[in-house]
Order: C-alpha cells, then structure tokens, then sequence
C-alpha cells in the first residue's frame, strides 16, 4: 500500500471556530509531506489532528475521519497512547525532558514495557545514531539533556521520537529555533530518515519546503488549498492563492 | 505648587517610607534583643534534658521538643500526600465547571478561616466524636488539616511553573496522563512543592491556637512512645510558661523561644539546602 | 515474502502485547484519577465539617439562649453565676484589636509596599524584604510573649493608668504581624500596575509622590483594599497574642488601656479550665466560634470579591 494515511473531510474546531474546513489529503508511506502556509493557516492544528495531540486541548471537536493503514485512528478502538507510539512527534522548540540524554531515549520505551536494561541500552545507541547525534554525545549519556546545545537538543527528541520505532514522524517546524548549522543537520537527518518513516513536516520556510519534501500540502485559513507534488506546487501551482503565496506576494 | 514645594513634598515622603520600613525593622529587632535577653540567663542543657517543673531554676522543655517533633511527623505525614495529590487533581484533571470551581474558592477560603476554629473541629471530631482523646494523633490531624491549604497552594503554584511543552512531549511518546505526571510534572516542580510544605510545617510547628483547644496538656512529664499518648509542644508550653504567676517563668518562657526560634532557623535552612540538592538532581 | 510475513507476525504478537499494556494501564489511570478527585474533595469536606460542627453544637446552644439576646446582650459572664450570654463585650474586644492594630498595620505596611514597590533601590530591596518576611514567619506566640513583657512594660511607662493585660499592647503585636501581610499584597498589586503607565505619568513631569499617588494606588487600588480586609480578618481571628496579652475580662470599652476579652480569647479560656462537656459553657465555646467564622469568612469572601470585581486588566 503506496498510502500511510488518508485524512477524510477532515472538520476541526476549537469551540465554535471552524479551524479545519474538509481536509482530504493522503500521506504517502516512506515520503516527506510538507504542509506550508501563512501563520494561522491552521497548519499546525491539522499535523497535531494526526497524532490526537489536540484531545489535550478542551472543548475542540473532530469530524470526518484520518485512517492510519486503513484504520480510523479516532475510532474508540484505538488507545491513544497506542497511536503515538505509531505516530512520534517532533516540535517546534526543542523540549527534552530535565533527565539525562539515557532517560530522554528510553523514556518512551519504558512506557511501553521495555524494562530490560540491554535492550534499553541498544534502543539508546541505534536511536542516537539515527539521528545522527551517537558520535557527539556517546561518552556522557548520563549528563543532563539540558546542557546540549540547541541543534543538539533537537537532534536528541527526534532520537526519541524513534526510539519507539514509530511508522510516522510528525515535525511540527523543526528548525525554526536553530541557527542555520543546526537547521541544515536536521534537514539531513530528515532526507536519511524517509527511508525508514512516513515523514510530515509544518514549515514556515518555502525553501525548506522545496528542498526536503517530495509533497507538499499549501493551507490558507483552515482550507486545503492545493496538495501534490512538490515539484508540481512549486513551478506551476493550479491555485491562484498558491501562486500568489509561493511567489511571496503575501503570507 | 511650584516644582521646589513639588520636589521638597517627594522628599518628605520619601523620608517617611524609609522611616516606616524602619519601624518594621527595629520591632523585630528589639522582640529578638529583648527575648534574648530575658531567656539566656535560664537557657542551659539542664533546660533542654529537664521536663517541666514547679520550680523555674528547674524547669525543662524536653517534653515539648518530643511533643512538637512527633505531632509535626505525623503532621506531614497526613498533610503532604493530601495537599500534593489535591494540587495535582486541581491542576492536572479538573476540568472548568462548578465543582472544580468551588473547590478552589474554597480552599482559599480556607486558608483564611482562623486557626483556633481548626482546633475546634479537632476538638469536636477527633477528640471526641473519634475518641481519640486529646492526643498526639488528634493534634497531628488537626494541625495537619490547618496546614492543608497552604500545601495545596504551592503545590499548585509548582506544578503551574511546568513549561506547557514537556507535558506535549510526554504524551507525544504515548506516556498515559498519570505517567507524565510521575515521571514529568512531579520531578519538576518538586524543589517547590518542598518548599511550600517546608514553610507549612513551620507555620504548623510555631502554631499553638489550636492545640490549646484540641488540649495539649499544660504538663508533661514523659516523653511520648505513641500516637496515642498525651502531649505539650514547644509553643504550648511558652505559653504555659508565659501564663505562670511566678515572675522568674517569664524567663523560662524566653528560654523556650529562643530554642523555638532557632528549630524554625534549623528548618528552613533544611528546606534551602533539600531544595537545592533536588535542583541539582534534576539537572543531571 | 515468507520474510516479510514472519516480521508480520511478530509485529502483531508485539502489538497485542502492547495493546494489553495499554488497557491495564487505563484501568489503572481511572483508579488514579478517582483517587486524586477524592483527595481534591478533601478541603470541601473540611468545610463541611466546620459548618455541621460548629452549627450542630451552637443550635443545642441557642436553644437555651435565644440567639438575638447573644446577639445583643451586653454581659458576658458564663463562668460565674448569674450566668449572662451576651456576645457584643466580646465583640467590642474584637473590634478594639481590629482597629488598633489596624492603625500600625494598614499605614506601616502599605507606606512600605510604596517604598519597596517605587522608591527602593534593587540592593536595598533584596535585604530589606526578607527582613520584613522574617517578621510574617515568627509564631505568634512569640508576638503574645514580646506584647506581654516587651510592649506592655513601655506602655505602662508612658500611661501609668494602663492595666497589665491591656488592648493596646495586644494590638501592637497583633498590628506588627500583620504588616508583611498588608505589605506583600499591595506590593505585588503595585508591581503588577504596567510601567507604561508610570512612564506617561513622568513624562508629564510628574513627581514621583505624583505618580505614586496619583497612578499607582488608584490602579492598584482593589488589591490594596483586599490586603487590609485580610489583615484585619487576620487580626480577628488571631488568637495567642490577645490570650498573653489583651487578658480576660470581657467588657464594652473603647478604652485601649483596660483589660479586655476577644472571642479567640474567651475560646482558649474556656479550653484551658475544666469545663464540663456539654454544659452550656462548653456549647457557648461553639456559638462564639460559630460567630468568628462566619465573620472572617464574609470578610475573606468580601475581600475576593473586590479583587474580582475591580480587577485591572492591563
């Protein structure tokens, strides 16, 4: 199956705001999605529908349907917790938690059961080299995550976003909190990672857009206005308003 | 008004803040000189290993440093896990609506309502109704009730300090609520919630309105070996003292504060000290 | 192929096992959270508590005594014979703390608020304000001890007139305890006024006693009240300095020097001696109590009140 995820007229709202308006978009399996846009474009809200993160969120509601392999991930099925570890997630600012590099990787594993102290240790070293951040930090796994820099920092929650295997990475703008460095690293890190996972990414720069995705997804005020390729969005857009946004006449 | 009347009125007023801000500092100055004063010439280690006595020259204040040490014990005991699981349900699980909304006034309401009233509902409920008698585990009770709010006050105020993002991190790695709060949101805001609950057991340990009604004794001549047992605590017995019609017990009673204020010091440099220590540890 | 269905299968058992952590977790999280909601539901059973408590044995109480002679009576004598309930001489002792001690804490506290707030210098601030939170966290027990042997003694020195227990000296103490109180509240509500808003004040060419007066407190206003509506609630409910010091004989005077009696007072009184349960003396205990709460609660709700209602949003 080509399709990870189908999302299916998608409705979100936060109250009575209608932040999402029938969202339909399939997410490729093993691809790069972009969703770009303006901020308020309700970019943010649709990655976060992905993984349920907005249930945290009191009085918003869901309607329609986002099949994840054929399966309504908000059908009450589905534990929630189950689903993120299915699908990860990477934010915006980079937040490990106040424990040591070890405890940040393990951290998801042990939640899920893992509890075996060889196993852990393997997860951490696979996990660390994914992210390409083994190298730098493999003599002070013990020293508080806090004292990373930044890229660092950011390198270390994806390492634990695939600490738990998931099949999906969602990156809620990555690299808007890194220096250039940092940001080209993790642009890297993304390109090695599709490999192995279904990867949608919310970013707030066109060229990063261009450079990573294989598909990109444009969103002006809760509307999916134009979704495909991402070759096909950046040199002849169907849409006005993509047209207008890319070429930077707004937004 | 002219600007130097305008200027010359600044100045006075100036003046009379920093003298009001001396008032403040010259009473705590001269209640710590003249305590001091009254209470050395009867503070030695006779005074600390002697229980009271009818003679002042005599008199000791053993009983209440076991007293008070075991109702705050059990104070803590009762209070803590109380006010820091209160705190996590307001913060953590209540949604918006009626109930949520009343018990958060009401704890603040609490926390106003006078102590002596506590010792009232000690008196009626654990005391009597109970039949707990007027002992050590009525007492802890009580004190610990009255020190409630406070604890789930600054609980609440640490758990609010958790930056918004590491709970999303949390539950973005599949952990369940209960999960993030153990593993995440307890660690965090831990060096505060100590030290609300340090500044609670102080106020518990200088607090005497209620357990004069809940009915320590007004002497003691043993140290306790249960909950059960009677008991006096450091501020029950000041007060005892304080109250005696013999002049030399208003020394005996100085005495006892100073020990009373120098546990207080003893405490809160604790509290410092605990606190940093579990800084650090998160850290690493 | 084959490959592929074998990682399949092992994928699945992983996933059921997964799957059957999950659910036990959830049964194990609405355990938790039912604990923690009765743990939360604690503090409004303590209310309860208090109401059934103090009402159930103040009805026994007014069932010999009709409420509106407490309410009214002007003899308080329950300890010797003929017996008298009459509350207001215990009020009056009440009232006579509140505003002495009012007079050092409201000016005192809230002159420092300013100082600290507008006037202070950042190094003078850091000393000064722990100095004056030491004074909020001595017991008052200490404050009963220094009213009774510090304070009264200078007292009795200027005024020979004044009795040993006396309500100034009582007051004092109660007044010097309650300064940080009044002091931290208006201060964080003068913190919490917007430095624009003294900046258009300067840039009038205002004085700084100008802005303070003219900007400042008017913006910071609700919550200043709030603070001296809390000390005050504080200074009626506090108990051990007025039973050292203020003494126990209950009487309608306005004179600070004379002996006095205040509800908390007659309360530790009655504690301290043998007073037999159930009789009308103990259930008296329960009125009076009944009455301090409800005093205190109404000003506490009264001083929520006006923080809500005029609450500056900036």
């Amino acid at each position: 199956m080509k399709v990870k995820m189908q999302i299916r007229d998608l409705n979100f709202y936060y109250g009575d705001f209608k932040a999402l308006m029938d969202i339909n978009m399939d997410i490729e399996r093993k691809k790069v999605t972009a969703l770009i846009g303006p901020s308020g474009c309700g970019k943010s809200t649709f990655i976060r529908t992905l993984n349920r993160m907005n249930d945290l969120i009191e009085n918003t509601k869901v309607e329609g349907e986002i099949l994840l392999d054929g399966e309504d991930i908000y059908s009450k099925k589905i534990e929630v917790e189950e689903l993120r570890k299915k699908v990860g997630m990477v934010f915006q600012k980079p937040n490990p938690f106040p424990k040591s590099i070890y405890e940040n990787i393990v951290y998801g594993p042990k939640r899920h059961g893992i509890r075996n102290k060889k196993q852990l240790d393997e997860i951490v070293e696979k996990s660390l080299r994914g992210a390409a951040l083994w190298d730098e930090v493999k003599d002070r796994l013990n020293k508080s995550a806090w004292e990373l820099s930044g890229g660092q920092q950011q390198r270390l929650c994806i390492a634990r976003a695939i600490a738990m295997e998931p099949e999906v990475i969602l990156m809620d703008e990555p690299t808007s909190a890194l220096d250039p460095i940092a940001t080209s690293k993790i642009e890297n890190l993304i390109e090695t990672l599709k490999k192995d996972y279904t990867i949608v990414i919310v970013t707030h720069s066109m060229q990063q857009a261009a450079r990573i995705s294989d598909n990109t997804a444009f969103f002006l005020m809760g509307e999916l206005v134009e979704f495909g390729p991402t070759s096909t969005i950046f040199t002849t857009p169907k849409d006005q308003r993509t047209e207008d946004y890319i070429t930077g006449r707004f937004g | 008004m002219n600007l130097g009347k305008r200027k010359n009125a600044n100045r006075i007023f100036h003046g009379i803040l920093v003298c009001c801000i001396l008032f403040s500092i010259l009473m705590l100055a001269v209640l710590f000189i003249d305590t001091f004063k009254k209470g050395l010439p009867y503070l030695n280690v006779k005074f600390l290993t002697n229980y009271t006595s009818r003679f002042a020259s005599k008199a000791g204040i053993k009983a209440a440093i076991f007293g008070s040490l075991w109702i705050i014990v059990f104070t803590i005991i009762i209070a803590f896990p109380l006010g820091v699981c209160g705190a996590i349900y307001l913060e953590e699980y209540a949604s918006k609506n009626k109930l949520n909304d009343l018990i958060k006034v009401n704890i603040s309401n609490l926390a106003g309502v006078p102590s002596i009233v506590y010792g009232i509902l000690g008196l009626a409920i654990f005391v009597r109704a109970l039949g707990f008698g007027r002992t050590i585990i009525s007492g802890a009770i009580t004190m610990a009730l009255l020190i409630l709010p406070i604890i789930i006050v600054a609980s609440q105020e640490a758990i609010k300090t958790v930056p918004h993002n590491l709970k999303e991190a949390s539950y973005a790695l599949g952990a369940t609520k209960w999960e993030t709060i153990r593993e995440v949101i307890l660690p965090y805001s831990m060096p505060g919630i100590l030290t609300g609950t340090i500044l609670a057991v102080s106020r518990a340990i200088g607090e005497a309105a209620p357990l004069v009604v809940v009915g320590g004794a007004a002497a003691i001549w043993f140290t306790p070996q249960t909950p059960f047992d009677e008991f006096t605590t450091l501020p029950l017995q000041i007060f005892t003292w304080a109250t005696m019609p013999q002049r030399e017990f208003q020394g005996v009673a100085a005495a006892g504060i100073i020990v009373l204020l120098i546990v207080l010091i003893f405490i809160n440099l604790t509290a410092i000290l605990l606190r940093n220590k579990y800084q650090d540890r998160i850290k690493v | 192929m084959n490959g592929i269905n074998i990682k399949n299968n092992k994928k699945n058992a992983n996933k059921s096992d997964i799957l059957r952590n999950i659910r036990i977790k959830k049964v194990k999280e609405k355990i938790i959270k039912n604990l923690l909601f009765g743990f939360g539901m604690v503090s409004v059973l303590i209310t309860v508590a208090i109401f059934i408590t103090l009402f159930s044995e103040s009805v026994l109480f007014f069932q010999h005594i009709p409420i509106l002679d407490f309410l009214t009576g002007t003899k308080w004598t329950p300890l010797f014979k003929p017996q008298h309930f009459g509350v207001l001489p215990l009020i009056s002792g009440t009232f006579l703390i509140v505003i002495f001690s009012s007079i050092i804490s409201i000016p005192i506290g809230l002159l420092s608020a300013i100082y600290l707030s507008e006037y202070a210098h950042k190094k003078v601030r850091k000393i000064v304000k722990p100095v004056i939170e030491v004074l909020a966290g001595i017991p008052s027990i200490v404050y009963g001890y220094f009213a009774l042997n510090t304070i009264t003694p200078f007292i009795r020195k200027i005024f020979p007139e004044a009795s040993i227990y006396n309500a100034l000296s009582a007051s004092i103490a109660v007044g010097v305890m309650t300064i940080p109180m009044v002091l931290s509240l208006s201060e964080d509500s003068m913190k919490a006024v917007p430095n624009s808003l003294r900046e258009g004040a300067y840039a009038l060419g205002l004085t700084k006693l100008e802005v303070v007066y003219g900007v400042v407190i008017p913006a910071a206003f609700s919550g200043i009240v709030a603070s001296f509506i809390l000390a005050i609630s504080r200074a009626i409910g506090e108990t051990m300095i007025v039973a050292l010091a203020a003494g126990s004989t209950p009487k309608l005077t306005l004179n600070p020097l004379e002996s006095i009696q205040t509800m908390t007072g007659f309360i530790v009184q009655i504690s301290q001696g043998d007073v037999v349960q159930g009789s009308i003396e103990a259930q008296s205990l329960f009125a009076v109590a009944m009455l301090l709460f409800v005093i205190t609660l109404s000003m506490n709700l009264l001083s929520r009140y006006i923080v809500n209602r005029f609450k500056e949003d900036y």
